[in-house]
Parts: C-alpha cells; sequence; structure tokens
C-alpha cells in the first residue's frame, strides 16, 4: 500500500545577485509543435549519490513532457556547481543551453533530506526560480518531480503535473483468463504497487479530487457493482444498494458525489449518489445504454454517452439531468467522454472503420482533432493541468494486451507510460500539493 | 444501513473462493457448476452443455435473439421446466471491439434478453439471474470476425 503521510516543506531560495534582467525565458506553448527547449540539468551536489538521482528524474520528467531537450552531460563543460555559486554562463552558451539547473541535496544532522535547487536563465543570466525543500530521505523522487514542476511552471506558465500519480488496471495471465487488479504509480511509472490482490475482478478506477480515495467498478462476490477504496487504509465500500449493476463510476469536482451507471433489467440509465447524505438521484431515463458520465470541471454539466439514436454518441446535460443535447456529429461512433480540467475540451474513444481513436473536441462539439489512431485506442484520461492524456492501446491477438501511452493534447510526443506487464484504464491523480 | 465497510483481506477471501469455482467450469467465470448436479443425469452442467446448449449468439451490438438463438432458449427452457431444482445464472459477454463501459451494458442487455426469452417460455423468473462480464470473458481469442463473433454470447450456467 502506498502511503504519503509525509510532509514537505518548501522555502524560497535568495535570489543571487547577478547581470540586470533581459528578455525572459519562455517555452511558447499555444503553439502545436512546440520545438523543445535546451535545458541543461547539473547533477546535484550532494554526499551520497542522490544529488545524481535527484538530476535523473528531474531530467527524465522535462524530457518527456516534449517541452524540454535536455542536453547530454557528457557536453558540460563546468561539471559542478555549488547551489549558492553563479554559474560560468558562457560555459553553457557554448553547449546551447538555454535554461541550466544547478542543485544541492545534505542529509542535515536531524536526519531529514535538504534539497535546493536554482533554475538559469543563461542567455540573460537570471536566476528564474529557487526554492528548497525539507524531507524524510526517501522521498527524494518525489522531490525531484517537485523540482520538474517548479521548472515546468516557470518556463512554460502552466502548473506542473510531474508529482502525480496514476491508478489503472494491472493485467496478467493469459487473455480467456485475465487477471486484473488496481495498481497505482508515479505518472512516471515509478514507485508502483498493486492495490487489490487479482482475486475480484477489477475495472475503471478514477481517483478523488479530494481525498486518498479511488471509486471503481468490483466484481466482490460475482455482483458488480462501485466501490470506494482508501488508498491509504485499504477499506472498502460499496457505493448505494442497488439491485443491478453499477459500473462507469466518477466523482464530482468537490469530491461529494459519484456519477455512475445502474443497469436494471438490461437498461442503463445514469445516477449520482451523495456520499454523505447516501441521497440518490436518476438522472437518465431513457431505454437506451446510458453510460461513461463525467462532471464539467465546474459540476454544473455531465457529458456521458448513449446510444439512444442508435449508436454511441456523446451528450452533455445540467447535472440535474435537464437540457440533454447531442454534441457529437462526426462520422463513426463516440465513447468514454472526459471533461478537461480547463473546461474547454471533451476528450474521447472514437470508432470509425473498425479502429479504435483518441480525439478531443471542443463542448459544442465542434473542432475536433483526432490524437492518436490504429487497431484499439482506449479510455482517454487527463493530466490535472489538461495538458497530457493518458489511454491504453491494446495489440491484437491472443497474445495481444494493453499498455499505457499518453500523448499532448496537441497530438504530438506520444510516448509509452513504463509499466511492467499489461495495463489498462489509467486515471490520472489530481495534483498532491 | 445502506453501507457496509469491508476490510480489504475478508473481500480477498470471498474473491478466491470464486475462483476456485471457476477453475472447474471454464470458459464461464461465474458458475456454480460445481455444484452436486456436475456430472451424469439430464439435470448436470455436462448435459446442458452437451443436448441442450448453453450458450446463444448476437450480432454486432445487438441483443436481438435471432432463429438459431431462440431455438437453443426453447431447450433450455423445456430443460429448465423438466428440472425444477436448477437454478441458472445467465452471463452476458460482448466482443473486444467495444469500449469497455458499453459493452458492460450491451453484455446486460444480451443476458435480459436471453431471461426475458426464458420468462415468456414459462421459466420461472426466480430461477434466473443475469451478470454481465462485458467484453472480460473472451472465449476466442483472434483479432478477426470468426473469434469475434464467438465471444458475442449469453451463456447459461447452473447456479
Amino acid at each position: 500500500m502506498s502511503i504519503r503521510n509525509f510532509l514537505v516543506w518548501v522555502i524560497a531560495l535568495a535570489v543571487l545577485a547577478g547581470a540586470p534582467a533581459g528578455a525572459a525565458l519562455k517555452i511558447d506553448i499555444t503553439q502545436g509543435n512546440v520545438e523543445p527547449l535546451p535545458i541543461a540539468v547539473l547533477d546535484f551536489v550532494s554526499e551520497d549519490g542522490v544529488g545524481m538521482k535527484l538530476a535523473q528524474v528531474v531530467t527524465a520528467d522535462l524530457e518527456r513532457s516534449g517541452l524540454f531537450r535536455p542536453i547530454e552531460r557528457a557536453a558540460f563543460i563546468e561539471t559542478q556547481v555549488d547551489v549558492n555559486v553563479r554559474p560560468r554562463f558562457r560555459d553553457w552558451r557554448l553547449v546551447n543551453a538555454l535554461a541550466l539547473v544547478t542543485g544541492r541535496a545534505i542529509r542535515q544532522n536531524d536526519g531529514r533530506l535538504r534539497v535546493e535547487f536554482r533554475l538559469w536563465d543563461v542567455v540573460a543570466q537570471q536566476q528564474m526560480t529557487g526554492l528548497q525543500f525539507f524531507t524524510t530521505p526517501e522521498n527524494w523522487r518525489r522531490i525531484s518531480h517537485l523540482v520538474a514542476d517548479a521548472i515546468y511552471e516557470r518556463l512554460t506558465g502552466e502548473t506542473g503535473y510531474f508529482d502525480t500519480r496514476i491508478v489503472f488496471v494491472s493485467e496478467s495471465g493469459p487473455k480467456n483468463k485475465r487477471v486484473k487488479r488496481l495498481a497505482i504509480m508515479d505518472q512516471d511509472g515509478y514507485a508502483r504497487s498493486e492495490l487489490t490482490d487479482g482475486r475480484t475482478l477489477a475495472l475503471t478506477p478514477r481517483f478523488s479530487p479530494t481525498a486518498q480515495e479511488i471509486t471503481y467498478l468490483s466484481y466482490y462476490r460475482n455482483k458488480p457493482r462501485v466501490y470506494l477504496l482508501n488508498i491509504e487504509t485499504g477499506q472498502q465500500e460499496v457505493v448505494g444498494d442497488f439491485p443491478g449493476m453499477t459500473f462507469a463510476p466518477r466523482f464530482s469536482p468537490d469530491g461529494q458525489k459519484i456519477v455512475m451507471s445502474l443497469e436494471r433489467n438490461g437498461n442503463s440509465n445514469i445516477y449520482t449518489m451523495d456520499l454523505r447524505t447516501r441521497e440518490t438521484r436518476r438522472l437518465t431515463s431513457s431505454l437506451a445504454i446510458d453510460t461513461a458520465p463525467c462532471f464539467a470541471p465546474d459540476g454544473g454539466q455531465i457529458v456521458f454517452e448513449s446510444d439512444r439514436m442508435g449508436t454511441q454518441q456523446i451528450y452533455i446535460m445540467e447535472s440535474d439531468g435537464t437540457n440533454v443535447r447531442r454534441i457529437s456529429y462526426g462520422e463513426g461512433r463516440y465513447a468514454t467522454p472526459v471533461w478537461s480540467p480547463r473546461g474547454d475540451l471533451i476528450a474521447f474513444t472514437k470508432t470509425y472503420k473498425g479502429r479504435f481513436l483518441i480525439g478531443v473536441m471542443k463542448t459544442d462539439g465542434s473542432g475536433e482533432r483526432i490524437l492518436t489512431e490504429g487497431f484499439h485506442n482506449e479510455g482517454p484520461a487527463w493530466s490535472p493541468n489538461g495538458r497530457v492524456l493518458a489511454f491504453f492501446r491494446e495489440s491484437k491477438g491472443a497474445d495481444g494486451g494493453p499498455k499505457l501511452w499518453t500523448v499532448d493534447v496537441t497530438g504530438y510526443n506520444e510516448q509509452p507510460v513504463p509499466v511492467e506487464g499489461w495495463a489498462s484504464d489509467p486515471a490520472w491523480s489530481p495534483l498532491i500539493r | 444501513m445502506m453501507t457496509t465497510y469491508l476490510p480489504l483481506k475478508k473481500i480477498a477471501a470471498f474473491g478466491f473462493a470464486a475462483m476456485v469455482l471457476a477453475a472447474c467450469a471454464a470458459p464461464s467465470y461465474t458458475t456454480g457448476s460445481a455444484s452436486s448436479s456436475a456430472s451424469g443425469g439430464s439435470a448436470s452442467a455436462k448435459y446442458l452443455v452437451e443436448n441442450v446448449g448453453d450458450r446463444v449468439f448476437f450480432e454486432t451490438d445487438r441483443s436481438v435473439l435471432g432463429a438459431s438463438a431462440r431455438g437453443t432458449l426453447v431447450r433450455q427452457a423445456e430443460w429448465l421446466n423438466q428440472n425444477g431444482g436448477i437454478n441458472m445464472t445467465i452471463e452476458g459477454h460482448a466482443d473486444e471491439r467495444g469500449t469497455r463501459e458499453y459493452n458492460l451494458a450491451l453484455g446486460a442487455r444480451r443476458a435480459n434478453a436471453v431471461r426475458d426469452f426464458l420468462i415468456s417460455q414459462g421459466v420461472n423468473a426466480s430461477r434466473l439471474q443475469t451478470i454481465s462480464f462485458g467484453k472480460e470473458r473472451p472465449v476466442s481469442l483472434c483479432a478477426e470476425e470468426s473469434c469475434w463473433s464467438k465471444n458475442r454470447r449469453s451463456v447459461s450456467a447452473i447456479r
């Protein structure tokens, strides 16, 4: 069980005096295909090797985002810079770095790890940001992600997403007897742990936006129902007392409600359940398959899929079930709609000509863009800053299986997520901060 | 109280029991065919599979019962009416060419279409449970229609 019961203390570093201000270094991410920013990340000065590991994780985070091009260490001229010393900017210009990260990691007498770093604008010869973190030494990996987030935020102007986790379904065994259990890991694939033991089929986990909780579909006692799972205690709780299958759950943005499908006599409709009052509310009353509901980030509306007009299409309704309107009108079928955390886009799985695509459209259905396509891509999940989508891609046949991938919302920078074995149904955590 | 708190270990124990049963009854995962009627006689799972027919198949996205499916289910209903002590779970399944949530709902539609038909043939509704496995339990594994058509099925299993 992965527990995050530790504290991280963050303090800004004093700015080291330097050259006068020049043009501010910034990555313009409004364009589709961003030219990655050349950045040098020096090993953090340390006595025990943790400084090198910190720099490696920071470098990997920045590189995977597609917005940075880390410069190879072998090219560095200056190879060690104390965090309280101004670097030799001329040496960094020579290796074509525009940004430079220096740092230090010290084990203090009280046992805590103190990590300091500075981000430098090489051309302007200026410090752009500097922070120090205090934590227990085993949390060095999380500090690395916090450092990478600070760099990302300073250079892109957007919120970072490196200090986050992904919950997913870990799959093992032959395809006709697949064992599926919930698992959780850092967004970069490290620090993985299994949350359920695989003896009960587990599907579609989704994070709570406010608590260390997951809602998912469990086949416990052969009764497929929506459950809540506390990540830290392992406690489970069935959501509501429904006579039929409940499935496709998600939290409301305030974490107080679950929206999900309830199946009765073969007919699936959408319900909400208030987790405090236990009050349930029926939102759709069609004879169709109404499923995969997802709240807008402001909680006012719900997007879902329905085959009420013949094939799966995407609809939006008010969160009380009124004013239902279809938004998907392209060729093919549209499923698994997920509202962007920024509110402006709906990500979906599209089936067209026997292929499975991941795409985004505006909330009025216009501006459809396909981000990836192939034999089978399914189940997009937004990073908490709305910049990246995780999804799973399944390979064909008896020996095939799903793997997790990420793609930038622009459609560029498609990357496999390094996970051992088969993995499906990814869901991104909120920012842990 | 509508809500029960269950420790993870307890859930694990129940889940394990379910898997042991499943091992006796592949390809069906729900089933209780480890019951006393597992072998011999017409009131057995073996008889159901070999002489009556335990499964029917569906067109893509559909839950309509075709002529062949209705033929099988007429036999199932007769068999159930002759063996009044037997209760069944009807599993609904989908092929892999759909999204997960939709396929869960589609499997439920199929299982209920079978249940409704059996009821129409005089089987008492209380003897028939349904469960959907969506696309989670394929029996044919190739990435071609010849396999997908075998996975779009309902399976009736003695409970």
